[in-house]
């Protein structure tokens, strides 16, 4: 069967710190249509502050620019959110996966645990890179149990 | 924001507020300097005030962990919601984690 489009909200910000704890509230915000559990909210809002704090830290490093994240919600329940960057970009996606793997500096204490931490709270995650062109993440869970129409 | 209750060699730092990358920073100033004057043997993080923390959190945890153990003393963490304690246990700290909270 085929997933509908139920709604899709789009937030874009500049690569500024303070933006991390904006960006989880808006995908909060977004989450409660589907009559989320604190934990599914919990879970949401970690993997985001992840994804976003990646693409203001590491994205850009060296350069300002954009955080835009995209929202859809549907009709199987199924919250998909991209965060996307053009910032430096990844050499290698499969190693900066891989948990404790950071590459920035010791004194800015990154435990390298974002992606692993993504990971555990999201049903999937993926990660599109280009070097120089910026990193796209996107991030999917299947809320509760119940379809939209039961609630 | 972190709150000091400071018992002779026991200190407990209750920190207060959603932790991630922004907030962390400022927080480890003040923790870092908390454990430079008073040398803890145990230094306990409360985070009972705190609503949210990501990996920005571990790398706090883990930091000061070190810095308390550089002199002599050790790191414990208690009253962590279960999101939170979840973060830290798949994050390989786990035994950070008070056993026994209330005793301390
Ligand atoms: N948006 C991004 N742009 C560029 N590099 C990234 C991005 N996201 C992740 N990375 C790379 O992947 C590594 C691992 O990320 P993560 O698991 O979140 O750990 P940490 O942020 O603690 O380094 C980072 O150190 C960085 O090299
Ligand atoms: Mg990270």
């Amino acid at each position: 069967m085929k997933k509908v489009l139920i709604n899709e909200c789009k937030a874009v910000f500049p690569a500024l710190s303070r933006n991390e704890s904006i960006s989880r509230s808006i995908a909060a915000a977004f989450l409660l249509q589907c009559d989320p559990t604190v934990e599914e909210t919990a879970a949401v809002k970690t993997a985001v502050s992840e994804a976003v704090t990646n693409a203001i830290v590491h994205g850009y490093r060296n350069s300002k620019g954009y955080v835009e994240m995209l929202m859809k919600l549907f009709d199987n329940n199924t919250v998909y959110i991209r965060i996307k960057d053009k910032g430096a970009g990844i050499a290698d996606v499969k190693a900066a996966m891989e948990p404790m793997f950071t590459t920035a500096p010791a004194d800015e204490e990154r435990s390298g645990l974002g992606f692993t931490v993504m990971e555990n709270f999201m049903d999937k995650v993926r990660v599109r890179s280009v070097l120089g062109e910026g990193t796209t993440v996107t991030l999917e869970k299947k809320i509760g149990g119940k379809p939209l129409d039961k609630r | 924001m972190i709150k000091i209750y400071n018992d002779g060699k026991r200190i407990t730092a209750a920190l207060v507020g959603d932790i991630d990358h922004h907030a962390a920073r400022e927080m480890r100033e003040q923790l870092d300097d908390v454990i430079a004057r008073s040398r803890p043997e145990l230094l306990i993080l409360d985070l009972a005030g705190v609503g949210f923390m990501d990996s920005s959190g571990i790398g706090l945890i883990l930091g000061r962990s070190r810095a308390v153990r550089a002199v002599g003393g050790e790191l414990l963490v208690k009253n962590a919601d279960y999101e939170i304690a979840e973060v830290i246990r798949i994050s390989g700290l786990g035994h950070l984690i008070a056993a026994q909270p209330n005793t301390l």
